[in-house]
């Protein structure tokens, strides 16, 4: 059932939202001053109750991440807290959404983030191009640091915090947390292999907890709620708790970020929240960016046997499925950022494929031969079906290129492009074969809908020169 | 001559040391404290970033290579990113950089003979959700139709 909640978004829409006023007459940075007296068992305690999941798109337990960390801090290996805003997965846009409205519950969930890990110092690495994100953020380390919230003392407590942002400079793959860790320490964004986890070896080689910044801008309400109460607010308690940022884009009518109780689902996503499909049937949707598999809005869940995890949905439409981690695997795609890309069936999914691929190969770090050339691979095999001079052999071609990616990477770019592409070329075989045999002449052949938002307003073209 | 930063960057300079354990940290705030001064990043001012963060020219040039934001030779006064991934893509991405490319007489990549506007395409800019969008300079602008950007991209060219 669609429950909307404005435990996140409290400040949304707010023209004073991002200041620190409004953040204190909300009784902003009361859990801040209260961690920082608490035992780091106790705030990993709670964060392992609130049971939120990593809202960057692998999905892992936060409080489990957070027990990590040493229990002992040696001086010469201090900690860091490293907050994921690279925000680069093609669909995903709620992590700018926060920073920009409400930049002070990142700061707050900095300091608890802190002190729950052992550190004194957190870096957050925003990508370059949000400029205003940035210019909120700084602002609110200013005010935080004005009033004494941050520091040498903060709140008077002899817990040392400081909190920094590092400004990426354009690379998709920095978002990959190994890749980011290098790109802190100013080299080139190149991920690098596992183990060592950041846990043991991160930033400067010391041991690192990496959060998505959605993650550990929710700290400060679970703090405020409990742990066990804020994951309560999930329908998907206790597996998946409390309540998470949805965002959709694409073919729908008010495309847009909601806050709701975990366990949303896509139906609820498309229809309720953005308003329906515009300019067609649904054809398809991305469920979490671009690197999670496509679902097909005919798909029916096939969970006969009474062990598996989705049976209670079994021969449901998969749109009807909550969205959680457990739950989106078990349909072969993945939960990823919950931000749902829509497509009407008036777009071609070979050029949607098209698209995406395109993007991977310009995106590809380049240091492990499968992805580097393999995405180089797919996008050239679709340069050459979209204009009309593929071959069936070419599809075949394009799902043995994918399958060589798949687990011969140093990180998951690799799966996270040839995934959606397996995707792509199963759920849209037909359509795929008949793009193929008519040179694209019978199918729509295009991404954007034919009365394109953009006609209309367009006054007569005139040459720059003039 | 060699490359030196302006008095109110070099305070900004000795701030972002400030930050991190070690200089090589700075690398990437240099770079671009560097680029928004000189507008690109000439040898001289990748010779200038070596020394100042202790490392290697090489070193320094690998990192310039390695993002899309650093630029390794001379642009246009304003620089003008279109989106085309998927979501833009949905919402007309493709006519829009065609609309541009036509607008400014270039075509993506290029510079106008002016020297004032580079045009670019940009992969998915967290703006998925009021697409069409581009960015020009430090700032969005989304939910685009042709008319708002005909006055966007007229405004870059006032002498
Ligand atoms: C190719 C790639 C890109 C990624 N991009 C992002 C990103 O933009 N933002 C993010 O938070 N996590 C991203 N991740 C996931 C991070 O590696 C990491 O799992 C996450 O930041 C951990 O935070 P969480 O546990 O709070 O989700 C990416 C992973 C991969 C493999
Ligand atoms: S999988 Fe791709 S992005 Fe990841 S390290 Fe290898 S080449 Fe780089
Ligand atoms: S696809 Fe254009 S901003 Fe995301």
């Amino acid at each position: 059932m669609l429950q909307r909640t404005d435990h996140l978004t409290k400040r949304y829409g707010i023209p004073d939202g991002h200041t620190l006023a409004r953040y204190l007459a909300d009784g902003g940075y009361e859990q801040a001053r209260r961690s920082l007296s608490m035992t780091r068992e106790a705030l990993v305690n709670e964060c392992k109750a609130a049971n939120i999941r990593g809202r960057g798109g692998a999905g892992f337990p936060m409080g489990v991440k957070w027990s990590f960390m040493a229990q002992k801090v040696a001086p010469e290996r201090p900690h860091y807290l490293v907050i994921n805003a690279d925000e680069g997965e093609p669909g995903t846009f709620k992590d700018r959404s926060m920073m920009e409205q409400d930049p002070h519950s990142t700061i707050e969930g900095c300091i608890i983030g802190c002190r729950a890990i052992g550190a004194h110092v957190a870096y957050i690495y925003v990508r370059d191009e949000l400029h205003l994100a940035k210019e909120r953020l700084w602002t609110a380390i200013h005010e935080a640091k004005a009033k004494g919230f941050l520091g040498a003392q903060p709140f008077g407590i002899e817990y040392p915090v400081e909190i920094y942002v590092h400004s990426g400079a354009g690379a998709y793959i920095c978002g990959e947390e190994t890749s980011l860790l290098n790109s802190l320490e100013g080299r080139r964004g190149e991920p690098r292999l596992k183990p060592p986890f950041p846990a043991q070896a991160g930033a400067f080689g010391m041991p690192t907890t990496v959060n998505n910044l959605e993650s550990i801008a929710t700290v400060p309400v679970m703090m405020r709620l409990g742990g066990e109460n804020f994951s309560k607010i999930s329908a998907l308690h206790p597996k998946e708790g409390g309540s998470r940022l949805y965002g959709v884009s694409g073919h729908v009518n008010t495309p847009g970020i909601f806050e709701c109780a975990v366990g949303l689902t896509l139906r609820e996503l498309i229809y309720d929240l953005g308003g329906g499909v515009k300019g067609g049937e649904l054809l398809a949707v991305i469920p979490g960016g671009s690197s999670t598999p496509i679902l097909r809005a005919t798909e029916l869940v096939d969970a006969p046997g009474e062990s598996h995890p989705l049976h209670a949905w079994h021969g449901q439409s998969v749109l009807d499925v909550p969205m959680g981690v457990e739950t989106f695997r078990g349909l072969g795609t993945m939960l990823g950022t919950c931000c749902a890309t829509v497509l009407s069936d008036q777009a071609c999914p070979v050029r949607a494929m098209h698209n995406l691929m395109r993007f991977y190969r310009h995106e590809s770090c380049g240091q492990c031969t499968p992805c580097r050339e393999g995405s180089g691979w797919l996008e050239r095999l679709l340069d050459k079906i979209v204009a009309g001079n593929g071959t069936l052999d070419d599809l075949n071609r394009l799902h043995e290129v994918a399958n060589s990616i798949m687990g011969n990477t140093i990180c998951a770019f690799g799966e996270g492009t040839a995934m959606p592409a397996l995707g792509f070329l199963r759920k849209f075989r037909r359509e795929f074969e008949e793009y193929v045999r008519t040179g694209g002449r019978s199918s729509s052949n295009r991404l954007a809908l034919p009365p394109s938002p953009l006609v209309g307003a367009s006054p007569a073209l005139h040459p720059a020169a003039e | 001559m060699a490359f030196q930063l302006t008095t109110e960057r070099e305070d900004q300079l000795a701030e972002i040391f400030a930050r991190y354990p070690n200089k090589m940290a700075a690398c990437l705030p240099v770079l671009h404290l560097a680029q928004e001064q000189h507008g690109w990043l000439s040898e001289e001012v990748m010779a200038w970033a070596a020394t100042t963060v202790g490392v290697s020219t090489a070193h320094i040039l690998g990192v310039a290579t390695f993002y899309s934001l650093y630029r390794t030779h001379p642009a246009g006064k304003h620089h003008v990113w279109v989106c085309r991934t998927l979501s833009c893509a949905l919402n007309g991405a493709d006519r829009l950089i065609e609309h541009c490319e036509k607008r400014l007489g270039i075509q993506v990549g290029e510079t106008t003979a002016d020297g004032a506007v580079s045009l670019h395409t940009a992969e998915c800019l967290a703006s998925c959700g009021t697409a069409p969008m581009m960015q020009i300079d430090r700032e969005y602008h989304e939910n685009l139709t042709f008319e708002k950007v005909d006055v966007l991209l007229d405004r870059l060219r006032k002498p």
